[in-house]
């Protein structure tokens, strides 16, 4: 890029990352401790089960219906559950967590790609029909999507698309929430003197979309991407129809089978403790990503939220 | 929104064509930044929404295949016992999960945000946290703290001597699928909240505060008409996923089968009809009905709220 729009480029005052409110912590604003207490009492509500499920994953089959449920049992067994969730039907588990990371992840990369597009073109251009696309995007946010599912499995199936990785991944690329978030975003994060100044020194406009817009959006980006993610690693009702062979479920789809399998056989108790210790294993990548990518998409929702 | 970018092409001469040949250069690339996702938009959204629309109108008869059935689907639909008691059964959920769940989320966005508690962070991500867990294993796991022989909360009972609630009766699932939801979202919805919160340009309390104003009255006069629309993004977000309930229902039914029929939510209705019964006609029929429903109640809710902030501001002296 030339040299003059380079120092331009540099994150002019990012929105959304934490704003100075300095006043309030000069004036020591005072702490209340019943508010503390209760806030910490709700935080035990939202805990309990993700408690449950550690508790429940470090315990043998014996232990599990035997023990308190909520405290260790005898036994400590989170390893061999560990082994026997990956090592079950020869490692079908590990195809689920791999299939699920494929799945999650394309779709996410494509959903943030195409939203990223589509909001910068909405926040910094105005063409003929702009505004009716804008809104029809609008209007596809209350489409419900398990409704759509139906007629794309019948649609897919006829494509013989069906029990492929493409039915799961296909229809989870398209995120008119993230295009909304995408705009609200790019209005704010790049300056229309910015693109300007960049026209000027002659950068043609997917140049300035890639050097100066794309760097300005990370927040915004990082939010849809992790949205988009979370909306495919947890989706149920996609995979469950659209696939049939075991070895291309997800973790969702294949957990929920190997739990109705349990339930529904009682010679079948050994795999209790090892769909609960999956389970555990199935939710750990994301509360990861979550975490260590958190001043992201704080950011990126800071500015999503506010705007319309 | 975003200002506009063109440059105002007023010079005359050579100056207008250069500028308006940017701006040819302008659309088409603005074209091509949003064709991708219409693209991808048009085959996966609207042509399936198209053919669910065609199929619905269609019947298929066990002599004489498939033939023109024009509304009587829709008809058919509209006096089915178990499509109209899972749209009830929807419509409860609504009025009582979604305030329950749409108002703790507030109250912990506001007190997070007055800044008032002590480990505000690791509280924020605590509640969040039941986001990224599937609303599969979110089922699970409350399936088996619900349990009624070793569930912890029937031990707890039963070691008090007192006899085990059964979570999971047909009077009491639906009670119990709430509490599941509201754990799953509580969180998601307080970050959107939250966020919006932080967003509030602080001089717009400040003053109040130094007034003396009590943090509930900067709160209710303040804070949550700033954050409207955020708030009204959250209740047509919690439409939505009501009366798309799916998973939860499909869930529980491995372990209360009595206690969840076919057509307990909309949604699991429409599966059931489509991969059980292999009435995809009629279940096309189903799922656009829900569309519908779902797309009148949250256009009454934009509505509403619009009327109500004309009348806000013309309260306004």
């Amino acid at each position: 890029m030339t040299t003059s729009t380079a120092p331009l480029a540099a994150p002019t005052a990012v929105p959304g990352t934490e704003k100075p409110r300095t006043s309030k912590r000069q004036r020591g604003m005072e702490r209340s401790t019943l508010l503390t207490v209760l806030l910490w009492l709700c935080a035990g509500y939202f805990v309990l089960p993700l408690f449950w499920l550690l508790i429940a994953s470090t315990k043998d089959n014996a232990d599990l219906f035997s023990t308190f449920g909520l405290w260790f049992g005898n036994r400590f067994a989170l390893w061999e559950n560990l082994v026997s969730v990956f090592t079950v039907r020869n490692g079908l588990f590990l195809q689920w967590v791999l299939n699920t990371v494929l799945y999650a992840g394309l779709s996410a990369v494509g959903a943030s790609v195409l939203a990223t597009t589509a909001g910068y073109a909405f926040a910094k251009y105005r063409f003929p029909g702009d505004k009716l696309l804008f809104s029809i995007n609008l209007g596809a946010i209350m489409i419900p999507l398990t409704a759509l599912a139906l007629p794309t499995y019948l649609l897919f199936n006829s494509a013989g698309l069906t029990n492929t990785p493409w039915a799961v991944i296909l229809p989870s690329l398209v995120s008119p929430f993230g295009v909304y978030l995408m705009r609200v975003y790019a209005a704010d994060a790049i300056s229309d003197s910015l693109i300007q100044a960049a026209r000027v020194d002659g950068a043609g406009e997917f140049r300035i979309f890639w050097q100066v817009g794309f760097r300005l959006l990370g927040p915004g980006v990082v939010t849809v991407f992790l949205f988009a993610l979370v909306a495919t690693w947890n989706n149920y009702f996609l995979p469950l129809i659209m696939l049939n062979s075991s070895s291309l479920y997800p973790l969702t789809v294949g957990l929920a089978q190997q739990q109705a399998a349990s339930a529904a056989g009682g010679g079948a108790q050994a795999l209790f403790s090892t769909v609960i210790t999956g389970s555990l294993v199935s939710i750990v990548p994301l509360i990861i990503a979550f975490l260590v990518l958190q001043r992201y998409w704080q950011a990126g929702l800071t500015t999503g939220g506010v705007k319309e | 929104m975003a200002s506009n970018t063109l440059p105002a092409a007023k010079a005359a001469g050579p100056r207008r064509r250069r500028a308006s040949a940017s701006r040819r250069t302008q659309t088409r690339a603005a074209y091509l930044f949003v064709l991708p996702f219409f693209l991808v938009f048009a085959a996966m959204l609207i042509v399936p929404l198209g053919y669910a629309g065609y199929l619905s109108l269609f019947k298929s008869q066990l002599i004489g295949g498939l033939s023109f059935a024009g509304l009587a689907n829709y008809a058919e639909a509209l006096s089915d016992p178990d499509f109209l008691g899972g749209v009830g059964r929807m419509s409860l959920f609504l009025l009582v999960q979604v305030p329950i769940m749409l108002g703790v989320a507030l109250f912990l966005a506001l007190a997070l945000d007055s800044g008032r508690v002590r480990g505000g962070k690791a509280l924020r991500l605590l509640y969040f946290m039941p986001y990224a867990v599937p609303g599969v294993v979110a089922t699970l796991m409350w399936g088996y703290l619900y349990g009624r022989d070793f569930g912890p909360f029937a031990q707890i009972f039963q070691s008090l001597g007192m006899g085990a609630p059964d979570f999971l009766s047909p009077q009491s699932v639906l009670g119990s699928m709430m509490n599941i939801v509201t754990w799953e979202f509580v969180g998601y919805n307080m970050i959107i909240m939250y966020a919006a919160l932080r967003g509030i340009p602080s001089e717009l309390y400040e003053a109040a505060e130094i007034d003396g104003a009590s943090q509930f009255r900067i709160a209710w006069n303040i804070k949550i008409p700033a954050i409207r629309p955020a708030i009204i993004l959250t209740v047509i977000f919690s439409i939505i996923g009501t009366f798309q309930l799916f998973n939860e229902p499909s869930l529980l039914d491995s372990i209360a089968p009595d206690a969840i029929t076919n057509g307990f939510t909309p949604n699991f209705y429409a599966y059931n009809l489509a991969f059980v019964n292999q009435d995809v006609n009629y279940a096309a029929a189903i799922a656009f009905l829900l569309g519908g429903v779902i797309a009148v109640i949250s256009y009454v809710v934009q509505l509403q709220t619009q009327r109500a902030e004309r009348k806000q501001r013309k309260s306004m002296p």
